[in-house]
């Protein structure tokens, strides 16, 4: 059982901080939602999990170790922070191929993973004409290429057509009920009552809330309404 | 494994590996059409012929080697010793009015001692000489020379001990000065010693102000009186390397050698040194490099940018969190496609285009099999570090259309500028020493030497640096251009 442990993460950009000593636990076996206006600090902080931003101070492990650390790090912890970020002109299949050899990991786990994102047949295309929501199934399948114990995915509902959020709600509870750790962040109170066991809630580069789901249902009725009132005032962007 | 995954990257980009291919078929291409657009005819007196080609010395390369000897054989060990002076002879129809023959003798005319294996053109030997104006010198292997003292008279000694040849140079024929020692591997028992004379074409070189110089060559002929010489006698004369044919003006006054009152005179006409004229340099099928690293230098620099362009680069840095090793794996994907490329370009190219050329009955300059190695692999290697500087210069510029400009401004425009006299000589020479263009002097077959009579300039296509030194610099730059790609990624990876 792999925990996400967020400890003290200080960043600033400039004159502002858009991290302030951001610090939470990521526990395994349930959903945990991230959650926080826009600048709050969920996407650096999701960077610095897996070591595409230095913090000026704090730390961020994974089972206790740094991910740039991890040997094959995808095979630890599997990550969609942007959907987009893929060459147009090679196929979704090549692009896993790539991120398969990177990990050590065998063709048939880049088949697997495809057919568990429905994009078996896309997957010969050249990703360049992929819809976002296509892109998303992507990275969704390159995040979990590696069956790893920890996953962390920004905003994976977006783009989604109805059918791919149902498909994405089932696949993180079934990822979660595995015994994994999930973090997702996302803007959609409503999807992550449903889905998600406990709640960051992050405001000004640090957390403000960090609760069980129905904890905080039982106390403000809703999560969006939870959400609203902790945040109050702590718009991210200053 | 980050080689692979950068390996199987490359390689899924079909524009990549379409760039790649169409770098080689230029190169084939371009080889094959100036094969079939060369012709050569030559005139044997009156006649139009094939051209002949120039003999080849014992390493294979195309020389000059025609002179008149007066020798004899010499078995074993032994020397010889001369006075030589009385340098003078004919200059056809020279500056300023072309239109008498004057007497006179140009600055590279011989005359002097020679050993020699056998009087076949090509065959090994080594010479001290006094000469027109470049005072006394000791040549040998065709590109060996070593210059003593000024004067155009002396007494010179050439000694042969085993597989060493010795020339000395005297004032007076008693105090002697050693000029230098010159072994020749693999000197029969029993060689030619004797007297020579040879006097190449006069050359004057005209300045063009709008860049560029014309070289005009005009016959010429020296002679030399012998005197004093020991052992004396039992000579035979040999002209060796003159064809049959006779101008006018040598029917009168025909090469060859008189005697009289113990004083030899010797009249010759030719050059004794690495032929460069007679034929073309083996490189011009290569020439099609040029156009052929434009698709090169695209894909390479995209293969840096498109990381950035589409911000991949987090999506590879998450993969493989170890930027330097994913700067220099990619570098090296990059450099082995493009060595890959190079090495079956040459490898298709030379030959191909060297069998049409005989066909053609275009003669091509001989080079001995090590500098046709070097070529092959140099070229192959400049097309390699090409591709590694382009992919350096495109991941630290992070833009594609900048990183190709500064690429083909600093690898392309020099050499293409310099060669084609657009540039000032003093400055094509300079960006030919310090751009990554100086590496094209890794395909120059034909080195420049200081005893040739001819310009051999930059805008004759002469580099200003060694071949392997011109790579050095390519490779220089290249390094540095991933070495800050890298510190780049390090410091700021999105």
């Amino acid at each position: 059982m792999t925990t996400i442990e967020v400890n003290g993460l200080r960043k600033r950009f400039g004159s502002s901080a858009a991290l302030d000593g951001m610090t939470f636990v990521v526990r395994p076996g349930h959903v945990t939602g991230f959650v926080g206006p826009n600048g709050a600090g969920k996407s650096t902080t999701l960077r610095m999990i897996v070591g595409l931003d230095r913090p000026d101070a704090g730390t961020a492990t994974i089972g206790g170790r740094r991910y740039a650390e991890l040997p094959c790090p995808m095979r630890h912890a599997g990550a969609l922070l942007d959907p987009h970020a893929l060459h147009p002109a090679r196929s979704g299949r090549d692009h896993l191929r790539w991120l398969a050899r990177s990990q050590d990991l065998p063709d048939t786990r880049v088949d697997a993973v495809l057919a568990l994102a429905g994009l078996t047949a896309a997957g010969r295309r050249t990703a360049g004409g992929y819809s976002l929501g296509m892109r998303q199934r992507l990275g969704v399948a390159a995040a979990l290429l590696g069956d790893p114990p920890v996953l962390l995915l920004d905003e994976p509902f977006n783009g989604l057509d109805p059918a791919g959020i149902v498909w994405m709600r089932g696949l993180l509870r079934d990822l979660a009920a595995d015994g994994r750790s999930v973090l997702v962040s996302s803007h959609l109170m409503s999807e992550l009552q449903d889905m998600a066991g406990h709640v960051v809630v992050a405001g000004h580069g640090r957390v403000v809330a960090d609760a069980g789901v129905d904890e905080l249902i039982g106390a403000y009725t809703s999560l969006e309404a939870a959400y609203l009132e902790l945040t109050a005032g702590v718009g991210g962007i200053r | 494994m980050i080689w692979r995954a950068e390996w199987l990257k490359f390689r899924t980009v079909r524009g990549w590996m379409f760039g790649a291919a169409a770098a080689v078929l230029i190169v084939v291409a371009l080889g094959v059409l100036a094969a079939t657009s060369v012709t050569m005819s030559c005139m044997d007196g009156t006649h139009e012929v094939d051209c002949p080609a120039p003999p080849t010395d014992s390493a294979g390369r195309s020389v000059a080697d025609k002179f008149t000897f007066v020798h004899r054989a010499l078995d074993g060990d032994g020397s010889i010793t001369a006075r030589v002076g009385g340098l003078d002879g004919t200059i056809t129809y020279p500056p300023p009015d072309h239109d008498e023959i004057v007497r006179g003798v140009v600055p590279w005319a011989k005359a002097g001692l020679m050993v020699k294996d056998g009087t076949e053109p090509g065959a090994d030997y080594a010479a001290v000489m006094v000469t027109g104006s470049h005072g006394v010198r000791m040549q040998s292997g065709f590109t060996r020379d070593r210059a003593a003292v000024p004067g155009r008279e002396a007494w010179l000694r050439l000694t042969r001990q085993g597989d060493e040849i010795t020339g000395d140079v005297s004032a007076d024929g008693a105090a002697w000065q050693r000029i230098e020692t010159v072994r020749l591997d693999g000197l029969p028992a029993t060689v030619q010693i004797g007297l020579f004379v040879t006097s190449p074409n006069g050359m004057t070189v005209e300045e063009n102000p709008q860049g560029g110089h014309a070289v005009a060559a005009r016959w010429t002929q020296a002679t030399a009186q012998f005197s004093q010489v020991s052992p004396a006698g039992g000579w035979t004369e040999s002209l060796v390397g003159y064809s049959d044919y006779r101008t006018t003006w040598e029917q009168a006054h025909p090469p060859g050698h008189t005697e009289t009152g113990g004083v030899i005179t010797v009249a010759g006409a030719g050059e004794i040194g690495i032929d460069s004229e007679n034929g073309l340099a083996v490189e011009r099928v290569l020439t099609g490099v040029f156009a052929g690293l434009l698709p090169l230098i695209v894909v390479a620099v995209l293969c840096g940018t498109a990381e950035f362009r589409h911000r991949m680069i987090r999506t590879t840095l998450a993969a493989m969190p170890r930027p330097v090793r994913v700067s220099v794996a990619k570098a090296g994907v990059v450099g082995v496609v493009s060595l890959l490329a190079g090495l079956v370009a040459v490898a298709v190219t030379l030959p191909v285009a060297s069998r049409m050329l005989r066909a053609n009955a275009v003669v091509v300059l001989a080079v001995s099999w090590p500098t046709m190695l070097r070529i092959a692999l140099g070229t192959a290697l400049l097309l390699s570090l090409a591709g590694v500087l382009a992919y350096g210069v495109g991941a630290l510029l992070r833009r594609a259309v900048p990183a190709v400009v500064a690429v083909t401004a600093l690898l392309l425009a020099p050499p293409i500028l310099a060669v084609t006299s657009v540039l000032p000589p003093d400055v094509g020479t300079w960006l030919l020493r310090l751009t990554p263009g100086a590496a094209f002097a890794i395909q120059q077959s034909v080195a420049a030497y200081p005893q040739l009579s001819r310009p051999q300039t930059v805008a004759d296509g002469y580099f200003p640096l060694p071949p392997w030194a011109g790579l050095a610099v390519l490779a220089l730059w290249a390094l540095a251009a991933v070495a800050a790609a890298t510190w780049r990624l390090r410091r700021s990876p999105a």
